[in-house]
């Protein structure tokens, strides 16, 4: 019977077809580690935005007069409207840690170097999206700091040369941040938005799919058809749209070896995420700012204004510049060079492991640079402060021009022919 | 016009993240939300003693006499003033544009003061006020310098007097207020005002946000459930791994 | 559909309490979201027991309150009212009140707690239009009683105590609400206090 209906179906879809190649059959490299699990993590925070979204969206008023109203009509009247908050708000915060490190991922294993260029541009238009998606939603609960966050971050609009005045005027809608910015952000942030990172999802995991996941040792599991042993190939089945073009060696089926595997990742992950849902879903002022539980005032800024800390890195590039157009193009700078790394890395061997010294300090300097750049935007500036965002700026940039450089004639060591465990 | 105010709000922006934080440390409020017996005398001082200016126009009576353990009759009688329905906001009927007249700025909302300030903040402003001639009401506040609002608690703490120090600021010898005394005219002693204090924060804290007992108990149980989860996930992976092992 | 080279007992054990376990966790993680859909406290505040004064109410008269969003009807019934109930009983679907239209205290031969004071949820059980009363000419609809409700949608008549008439579309008797007399001239609606 069951067979039947299955039948039934994939006469009429490929959905068999698609289970199998995709993830029952489909070859993944058997040495995958911690790194690995991000990818999917990032999936389960992005549903459990759109769902705990979706519910917000039942009783919150976007109107200037309501929004902030609402909100602690969510959290005070709706039943269980506090947890459907604060998972969204907690989800918000987890979205950029897991994104970050699956980035980072990509960044030691070489994961953006050829043929997975396209597949590292989808990840970084997906990162944009995001980027646009977090900001318009943090206006949305309609306190201090979604106000004069958002009145700050669209001014950096009018730092563009001749247009700019009338771009940020437009982006408004008015005068100043007001129901119709709430408005249109709304629209964007529950609809346009997470459609957009929907269907970049979707060519993300198809790129990934074409070209194959990348792993910790670099090295390719498909080889040419004809050039490995019997006795090497996997002994697992995988589908023949893979095994007709190449030998497959030290994969494994994705399903349901790292189903099983993603599932205690998963699992591990949800501890902490409901860890800080429960019981400090402010999260000492990261996740939720004090001042923004304190309804919108046009007339009454904040002490400090600060992004919220996924932005922070970028905030403090863009401060560190005393020039404000200069600013706003350095911060832009900061994210397009990323997008580019797949051609400022002219090296051939992909991973950490196999690289030169040189690369590995890189790296870690990148690292100290990110989150001291994360921590100067989101304090208070000293003079001190402003002095160490701008070295760090210059170290951020630092790394892609080093790496241009050591990358072409790189002193490497010698790559193993098959993955190591 | 535009491109100045732009200019303005940019001007603005590194002053006004230099701004000072309060200058004096502040006090531990060592609140309790489980005490409902401090939760209800806290209610109590708010609704006669604040709520006369100060609304928390997002939380409802009825929720919180259920919250914090007083039946809903008692809660309807004893504390409900004007006559509200006890499902209603707890609001006032003090007209905006008046208050601000009176007080320099309309008294704020309170519902979320706790999530804004800190309850450690509020409980060293309920203890910090101080005589101050120079001040309409007379009053002035060691946290919340040039305070709008009078010591509404003076009757019950007494009216008391500044403690002040000499600092060197910039080069110049200035005088701080570090810290009050009070003058023993108030109906409470000392360590009773203190408990005052500490029950009125513990109520605000309480009112910041309502769902947060609830969320604990609930996050234990969840966590617990996934710990359990984890560990037969963890042999599952292990079992299926050793396939490929 | 797995490819798994290898099965055991082991594995079985553990892929099936690691899904029921997970399942049960998946239905968990599902109570918020239902559960958020119930009437909120503005909705529960907005639909608190209403208070009415009847200290006014002719004889005869009958006064509308508004509980739930709902009309709630009052009515002072004249004695010749409560006459008149007991002749038609022969053509009312539902005469003795079996079917659970009405709280336990308001099932009884007059539906309600005091004989002349009459409590109904003013809705027509067909498809929930308000009928009217006709005081005095609801003897067109039926001979013999002088008053009763009309509903102008199907057509539906009920009669001074709410109970339905036979072949009419209307399948119940009026709906009585809780309520409690808090006095002589008070009636909360809404709440029927002393009964859990």
């Amino acid at each position: 019977m069951f067979g039947k209906i299955i039948g039934w179906i994939d006469d009429r879809i490929p959905m068999t077809r698609v289970w199998n190649m995709h993830i029952a059959q489909y070859p993944a490299p058997k040495n995958f580690n911690f790194w690995y699990f991000f990818g999917s993590l990032a999936m389960l925070v992005l549903v459990n935005q759109i769902v705990t979204g979706i519910w917000l969206t039942m009783n919150f008023v976007p109107s200037a007069e309501g929004a902030f109203a609402s909100v602690e009509y969510i959290m005070r009247d709706v039943e269980y409207g506090w947890l459907l908050r604060y998972l969204h708000s907690t989800g918000a915060s987890a979205f950029f840690i897991v994104v970050y490190l699956h980035m980072f991922r990509g960044m030691i294993y070489g994961s953006y170097q050829k043929p997975r260029e396209l597949l590292w541009l989808f990840g970084m238009f997906i990162f944009l999206a995001l980027m646009a998606e977090a900001f318009m939603g943090y206006l949305l609960p309609w306190g201090q700091m979604s106000f004069w966050g958002a009145q700050v971050i669209i001014s950096l609009f009018g730092a563009i040369p001749v247009i700019g005045d009338d771009l940020t005027l437009w982006i408004r809608g008015d005068y100043v941040i007001s129901g119709a910015t709430l408005n249109r952000f709304f629209a964007l942030h529950v609809i346009a938005l997470p459609l957009v990172i929907v269907i970049l999802v979707f060519l993300h995991i198809v790129a990934l799919h074409e070209v194959g996941s990348n792993n910790p040792d670099g090295v390719e599991i498909k080889r040419k058809k004809g050039t490995v042993a019997e006795e090497d190939k996997s002994k697992f089945k995988f589908h023949e749209y893979y095994t007709n073009k190449k030998d497959i060696v030290d994969a494994i089926p994705f399903h349901p070896y790292y189903t099983v595997k993603d599932i205690v990742g998963v699992v591990g992950f949800l501890i902490l995420f409901c860890w800080v849902v429960f019981f400090m879903p402010a999260m000492n002022g990261f996740f939720l700012e004090a001042p923004n539980f304190e309804a919108a005032n046009p007339l009454k800024t904040p002490e400090h204004i600060f992004p919220v800390w996924y932005f922070t890195p970028f905030y403090a590039i863009l401060r560190a510049i005393p020039n404000k157009l200069m600013g706003v193009v350095a911060m832009g700078a900061s994210i397009v060079v990323l997008a580019l790394l797949p051609w400022i890395d002219r090296g051939s061997v992909r991973s950490i492991r196999y690289r030169c010294g040189l690369h590995k300090l890189n790296i870690a300097q990148f690292v100290v640079t990110f989150v001291i750049l994360g921590w100067v935007g989101a304090t208070p500036q000293t003079d001190f402060k402003t002095l160490l965002s701008q070295i760090t700026t210059v170290t951020y940039f630092m790394f892609f021009v080093l790496l241009f450089v050591y990358s072409k004639n790189e002193k490497t060591k010698p790559l193993p022919t098959r993955l190591t465990k | 016009m535009m491109k100045k105010l732009i200019i303005g709000l940019f001007a603005l922006l590194p002053s006004l993240t230099m701004a000072a934080g309060p200058s004096v440390p502040l006090m531990d409020a060592n609140i309790d939300l489980k005490d409902n017996a401090s939760l209800q005398r806290g209610a109590k001082l708010f609704m006669n003693y604040c709520l006369g200016c100060h609304q928390m126009q997002y939380q409802r009576y009825e929720r919180t006499f259920r919250d914090i353990g007083i039946p809903t009759e008692i809660g309807q009688e004893q504390l409900i003033f004007d006559g509200s329905k006890v499902g209603s906001h707890i609001k006032n009927a003090i007209d905006k544009d008046d208050a601000a007249k009176w007080f320099g700025a309309a008294p704020p909302d309170l519902t979320l003061v706790a999530r804004v300030r800190g309850t450690d903040w509020i409980y060293t402003y309920l203890k910090s006020f101080y005589k101050d001639e120079s001040r309409p009401f007379g009053v002035n506040n060691v946290v919340f310098p040039s305070v709008g609002m009078p010591h509404v608690l003076q009757e019950l703490q007494g009216l008391p007097t500044p403690i002040t120090e000499e600092v060197e600021e910039h080069g110049h010898t200035v005088t701080k207020v570090v810290g009050v005394e009070t003058d023993g005219s108030g109906e409470m002693s000392v360590d009773e005002y203190d408990r005052a204090a500490r029950d009125l924060t513990n109520f605000l804290a309480y009112v910041g946000e309502p769902s947060r007992l609830e969320s604990e108990a609930l996050g234990l149980k969840v966590i617990g459930f996934l710990v359990i989860l984890f560990i037969l996930a963890f042999m599952l992976k292990k079992e299926y791994w050793r396939d490929v092992h | 559909m797995s490819n798994a080279p290898v099965d055991n007992g082991r594995r079985r054990f553990l892929t099936i309490a690691t899904s029921v376990v997970g399942g049960v966790g998946a239905a968990g993680a599902a109570v918020p979201f239902i559960a958020s859909w119930n009437p909120s406290e503005r909705a529960k505040s907005a639909g608190a027991p209403v208070e009415v004064d009847i200290s006014k109410l002719e004889p005869g008269q009958l006064i509308r309150v508004e509980w739930r969003g709902k009309p709630v009807w009052v009515i002072n019934r004249t004695p010749r009212m409560l006459e008149q109930m007991k002749e038609h009983e022969g053509q009312l679907r539902d005469p003795a009140s079996e079917e659970p239209q009405q709280p336990e205290s308001s099932t009884n031969e007059y539906r309600s707690q005091r004989p002349e004071i009459f409590v109904a949820v003013g809705i027509c059980t067909h498809l929930g239009c308000s009928p009217s009363f006709l005081q005095g000419g609801f003897g067109e609809k039926v001979e013999g009683t002088d008053d009763g409700f009309f509903c102008p949608c199907h057509g539906s008549k009920f009669d001074m105590a709410g109970r339905v008439f036979q072949s009419v579309p209307a399948p119940l008797n009026l709906e009585i609400p809780p309520y409690t007399f808090l006095d002589d001239t008070t009636i909360l609606v809404g709440e029927e206090k002393g009964v859990a």
